[in-house]
């Protein structure tokens, strides 16, 4: 099974403030422990809001909202990509991160399995993808 | 207080996580690998006791080493207690490790030791199997034996078996010696891709995926590759498992019926594992790569493809020309025939499997009738096609394979 854990983000980083060195290297330990385990597939930290913007869909309108955005604790500030043979495995690994504080979320990502499609949804899924395939030929 | 399924939950995770260290510790100080696993999983069986009265403890991992210690630690002085009283003589106190320094060594080598006492060549295969995903993969032997289709009693008894012959035949727990070193890590590397294989392809019966076991088979690698960073051949075959398992989701249709990879829509290919898959590719080339490497620089070839059109089919051909110098083999041969098919035209394919039809290995192999009709069809000799197709059909155990090629050998007739 594999997860992408979400790193919230906190003033700090919003505000572009640099964790500090021991936590650097302490999160480069853990990082290490994961990659030896076979368990972390990626991960990355973002750059602050500020920097990010957002696109809004309502029936054929776009909008762009540019960042920075309200409510710190609802953005997410960096990721990993985990593989795992549980949720509780997963959790497992995360309960270990050096984290004083914050909050980090964790979601299942879906699998070949999980997909039930019938025909007809896969048949429209694969029309959909050809399109958007020939667009960008075009 | 959490539910007790949810602790039980939370100690098979733990289990999962601190396993190979733990019984690659303990088998440090206990020279006994059998008698470490035992150790260990009485530390688990504490656990199961307590913490659904107790709750998790904060350092789960921490805790089982401690109990498990603990059990070792009791188990040397009564084997010292034991040997004093048979031989009646005094042994210095020094034959206790120091179990508490002993065990906080250097705890990736313990792992790797492991790795390589599981996968030792003087068990059978399908012991090397059981034990390495039972020791390192923290699968439990019911797990093991539901993912390979046979009896619980029959895995039981093979890893009973193995670690029985390892003990007698008294297998250090060290790196293997440099003149060995080269065939075990052979023997390694053959463990962890049939586990790959297993999960990714099922010879027999209407299971096409057990997908499981390839995410095991990549764990092990991953875990390989970070204690073996400078061995090619490692990330060669990290390279060829994160290569092959980025198409599961594309390999398979709605049916259940496998789609051929030409066919596949590579807009369902992974692009995390190729990414992964051609950055492990990459290490090992730079580091001389080997088998596993040129096959996975073989499946690269379909990987940086973006449509089936673009394939280099040439720089195929000669890979399977090279793979097939450093491992000579017809189903090599057979597979360079399909690539030079492709490359320079289906009768120079057809040459070189003409050439294969008599090889007694293949004589029973599905692939070799199902290649030669493939390349008869485009020839347009359909009615030898059909024919092929048909023997291949009926060579096959598996059931979706074999549905397919009746349809292709339906096809050639209709054509």
């Amino acid at each position: 099974m594999r997860f992408i854990v979400f790193v919230k983000a906190s003033k700090e980083s919003e505000t572009g403030v640099m964790p500090s060195d021991e936590l650097l290297s302490e999160m480069g330990k853990y990082n290490e422990e994961l990659v030896k385990a076979g368990v972390m597939l990626d991960g990355a930290g973002l750059k602050p809001s500020s920097q990010g913007a957002r696109i809004q869909y309502a029936g054929g309108k776009r909008t762009i909202v540019d960042g920075p955005f309200p409510e710190a604790k609802e953005l997410v500030a960096g990721y990993w990509l985990i593989q795992a043979k549980s949720k509780e495995e997963a959790i497992e690994w995360l309960k270990r991160a050096p984290f004083q504080d914050g909050e980090v979320e964790l979601r299942p990502i879906f699998e070949v399995a999980d997909f039930d499609m019938s025909n007809e949804t896969r048949a429209l899924h694969d029309d959909i993808a050809k399109q958007l395939k020939d667009r960008d030929k075009a | 207080m959490e539910a007790p399924d949810s602790v039980h939950r939370a100690i098979d995770a733990v289990w999962r996580i601190e396993s190979p260290r733990l019984i690659g510790g303990l088998t440090r100080i206990l020279r006994d690998v059998g008698l470490a696993e035992e150790m260990a999983q009485d530390a688990l069986v504490t656990a199961l006791e307590q913490w659904p009265e107790t709750g998790v403890p904060d350092n789960p991992g921490a805790w089982l080493m401690t109990t498990a210690k603990n059990r070792a630690l009791d188990r040397l002085r009564h084997k010292k207690r034991v040997e004093l009283k048979h031989r009646e003589m005094v042994v210095p106190d020094r034959d206790i490790p120091d179990v508490e320094t002993a065990i906080d060594e250097d705890v990736g080598d313990d792992v790797l030791r492991l790795m390589f006492i599981a996968c030792h060549p003087i068990v059978s295969t399908e012991a090397r199997v059981a034990l390495t995903l039972r020791l390192l993969g923290g699968l439990t032997t019911e797990e093991i034996a539901r993912a390979f289709l046979v009896p619980e009693p029959t895995v039981a008894q093979r890893i009973v078996r193995a670690k029985r012959a390892l003990g007698e035949a008294g297998i250090a727990f060290e790196m293997p010696p440099l003149a060995e070193r080269a065939e075990r890590l052979w023997s390694l590397l053959e463990v962890i891709y049939l586990i790959f294989n297993e999960g990714y392809a099922a010879t027999a019966g209407d299971d096409w995926m057990r997908p499981a076991l390839c995410e095991d088979a990549m764990r092990l690698g991953r875990m390989l590759a970070a204690l073996m960073p400078d061995e090619a051949e490692v990330h060669g075959l990290v390279a060829l498992m994160e290569l092959n398992a980025s198409r599961s989701a594309a390999r398979v249709g709605p049916q259940g019926e496998p789609i051929l990879l030409l066919e596949q829509n590579r807009a369902r290919w992974d692009r995390l594992l190729i990414r992964r898959g051609l950055a492990a590719l990459e290490r090992a080339e730079a580091l001389g790569g080997g088998p596993y490497t040129l096959q996975a620089a073989l499946v690269a070839c379909h990987a940086r493809a973006r449509t089936a059109e673009e394939t280099d089919w040439p720089r195929i051909a000669a890979l399977y020309g090279e793979l097939g110098e450093v491992m000579p083999s017809p189903i090599v041969e057979l597979n360079r025939a399909v690539a030079v098919g492709m490359a320079f035209g289906p009768e120079k394919g057809l040459e070189i499997v003409d050439g294969l039809v008599d090889e007694p290995s293949l004589a029973k192999y599905h692939l070799l009738p199902s290649v030669r009709g493939d390349l008869l069809t485009k020839l347009g000799r359909h009615d030898e096609a059909r024919a092929e197709f048909e023997r291949a059909a009926s060579l096959t155990k598996n059931a979706r394979e074999r549905e397919l090629l009746l349809k292709r050998a339906h096809s050639a007739t209709s054509s």
